[in-house]
């Protein structure tokens, strides 16, 4: 039971995790219809960018991730002004082929920077165990799920009554008409792009701050967010959010219950998300394409 | 209000599309511009709403002139500001937000919250349908309640000039009825001037207080509806009606292939 408790909060919080970037992915493909495949290092640049300031620079821990925030921040708007806007008007394809580049671009300059081998990330959440029905559950995951929490519920809001989440989805759903409503495009990509990016330093923080600061572990985490977004729908908060959860939980708990020999746990999200999509083409929550007869 | 002086479009850099349009908006009015396919009319609001970059368009030569000042090298988010509103062709509506979120989607440009909260209700006295269906998603409504809706993200805007393309396209005659009647009451009741594109001459010649029809990238005939009902060419061009009466023999179906005159 207490073994149970145990992989059931470790699975909820590697599950908000998840969701948080998976979250990036979600706004990314809502605003642009892109599939962001450099979302990973995104959250490698923000913590080494905290990193930087925290350790290498020493500053107060609050103000070091402040400025790792705005330099995602920047990080977004340059992506956007280099690299999305020479590409408008080119089909879809062509720009998830070029966050790929983008993808290796930026593992590059961060190994350049800081080399390839992990550092200790300082821990500034508090990791003291709290005792939940026998189960020792360390502090900073609580933070993080409480990070998380607030983060999600603040953006399933921001897109159902804010203007400019209003404006993000119409232009996902139709850029011309979105363009004859007065919406810049180019602005809605920079804010989608900076949020994504804002979003992701702030996962990558909380992973080095939890495990540890490597590049191979923190921009993983990108790619085993995939069956997190595609089994939650590609365009749906909601999916993001339930589908780290599902995803996460049944990580530790094959990892917890099955011989680690035989390395289950990579697999079992993947089996399930091909059943579900089986039954479900578009995901949990993904919007299913209108069309009137 | 809005004047084209001499427009010329060109596409991809080669295919000139508008080869020296002219056309004249005055405040208050509405204005129609008639003509049939690939004359060039969706290419003409498309020119003042700055939406031909996307569509590797460009206006090369000649000027439009909106309210004094030229506005064609301006990006389509500073003419909305400007107050011109393109609804375009085929609705458009954005399929997966709900009725509501459209209409605060065409108030995009704004800043004043508390009256768009007003225009809403304002649109939803235009269209009551589209107050029952207000949390409805978009892309499940009937093709006149998406052509309502996307007239009323229009009037979200608060535009001095509304420019509506194909209002009628692929709805029932009724329909059509009832959506011009709304057009000429935003106009009498809301001073909105309206530029006018449809293929549907007799109900857009009704409305109109003027007329331009066009051909092949330019004018070819103006004037008031009246003086066009009774223009031949247009009665049997555009209206598709006939001298009254008369038999009709082989050399009248011949002489139906004879030229507009207005092509000599």
């Amino acid at each position: 039971m207490e073994n149970f408790l145990q992989l059931t909060f470790t699975g909820l919080t590697n599950g908000a995790i998840f969701a948080l970037v998976g979250l990036g992915f979600v706004l990314i493909y809502k605003a642009s219809d892109v599939i962001n495949f450099a979302q990973g290092d995104f959250l490698l640049v923000g913590a080494y960018i905290a990193y930087g300031f925290i350790v290498q620079v020493g500053l107060p821990w609050g103000i070091g991730v402040l400025l790792a925030m705005a330099a995602a921040v920047l990080l977004g708007i340059f992506v956007e002004r280099l690299i999305l806007r020479p590409l408008i008007g080119e089909p879809i394809i062509s720009v998830i082929m070029v966050t790929i580049g983008l993808s290796s671009l930026l593992r590059a300059i961060v190994n350049g920077i800081w080399g390839t081998t992990g550092r200790a990330f300082p821990s500034f959440l508090p990791d003291t165990p709290v005792n939940i029905g026998g189960a020792l559950i360390p502090m900073d995951r609580f933070i993080a799920l409480l990070i998380v929490s607030v983060l999600l519920a603040g953006f399933m809001l921001f897109f159902r009554y804010s203007k400019e989440g209003i404006a993000m989805r119409a232009t996902a759903d139709d850029q011309q008409a979105a363009l004859s409503m007065g919406i810049s495009v180019k602005r809605i990509f920079a804010i989608a792009w900076s949020i994504a990016a804002v979003v992701a330093a702030i996962a990558g923080i909380i992973v080095a701050n939890i495990v540890e600061l490597n590049g191979a572990a923190v921009a993983g985490i990108g790619l085993r967010v995939f069956p997190v977004v595609i089994l939650g729908g590609l365009d749906s908060i909601p999916g993001a959010i339930l589908g780290g959860i599902i995803i996460g939980l049944l990580e530790t708990y094959t990892a917890g219950y099955t011989p680690p020999e035989l390395g289950l746990s990579a697999v079992i999200p993947f089996i399930v998300l091909i059943l579900i999509l089986m039954v479900k083409p578009y995901g949990l929550f993904g919007e299913v394409r209108i069309e009137r007869v | 209000m809005l004047a084209l002086n001499n427009v010329e479009v060109i596409y991809n850099d080669v295919i000139l599309v508008l080869k020296g349009m002219s056309l004249e908006v005055p405040s208050g009015k509405i204005v129609a511009l008639l003509g049939s396919n690939g004359a060039g009319k969706s290419t003409t609001l498309k020119a003042v709403s700055g939406l031909l970059k996307p569509e590797d368009g460009e206006v090369t030569d000649g000027e439009i002139v909106f309210e004094d000042t030229p506005i064609h090298h301006l990006d389509a988010a500073d003419v909305v500001k400007r107050g011109i509103f393109q609804v375009m062709e085929g609705r458009r509506v954005f399929e997966h937000l709900d009725v509501e979120q459209n209409l605060i989607a065409g108030s995009y440009t704004r800043r004043d919250r508390n009256e768009v909260r007003d225009d809403i209700e304002m649109v939803y006295r235009y269209f009551p349908r589209l107050k029952e269906r207000r949390r409805q998603t978009a892309g499940y409504l009937s093709g006149g309640e998406q052509q309502m809706l996307a007239i009323g993200r229009g009037l979200m805007a608060r535009p001095k000039l509304m420019m509506l393309d194909e209002p009628s396209l692929g709805l029932a005659p009724l329909l059509v009825e009832e959506i011009f009647q709304i057009i000429n009451r935003i106009n009498k009741e809301q001073g909105t001037t309206i530029l006018l594109v449809e293929q549907n001459a007799r109900i857009a010649l009704d409305v109109a207080d003027y007329a331009y029809i066009m051909e092949n990238g330019r004018i070819v005939l103006t004037g008031e509806p009246t003086q066009l009902r009774d223009n031949a060419d247009v009665r049997e061009f555009y209206l598709g009606l006939n001298e009254v009466g008369t038999r009709k023999s082989y050399r009248d179906v011949k002489h139906y292939k004879r030229r507009k005159r207005w092509l000599s």
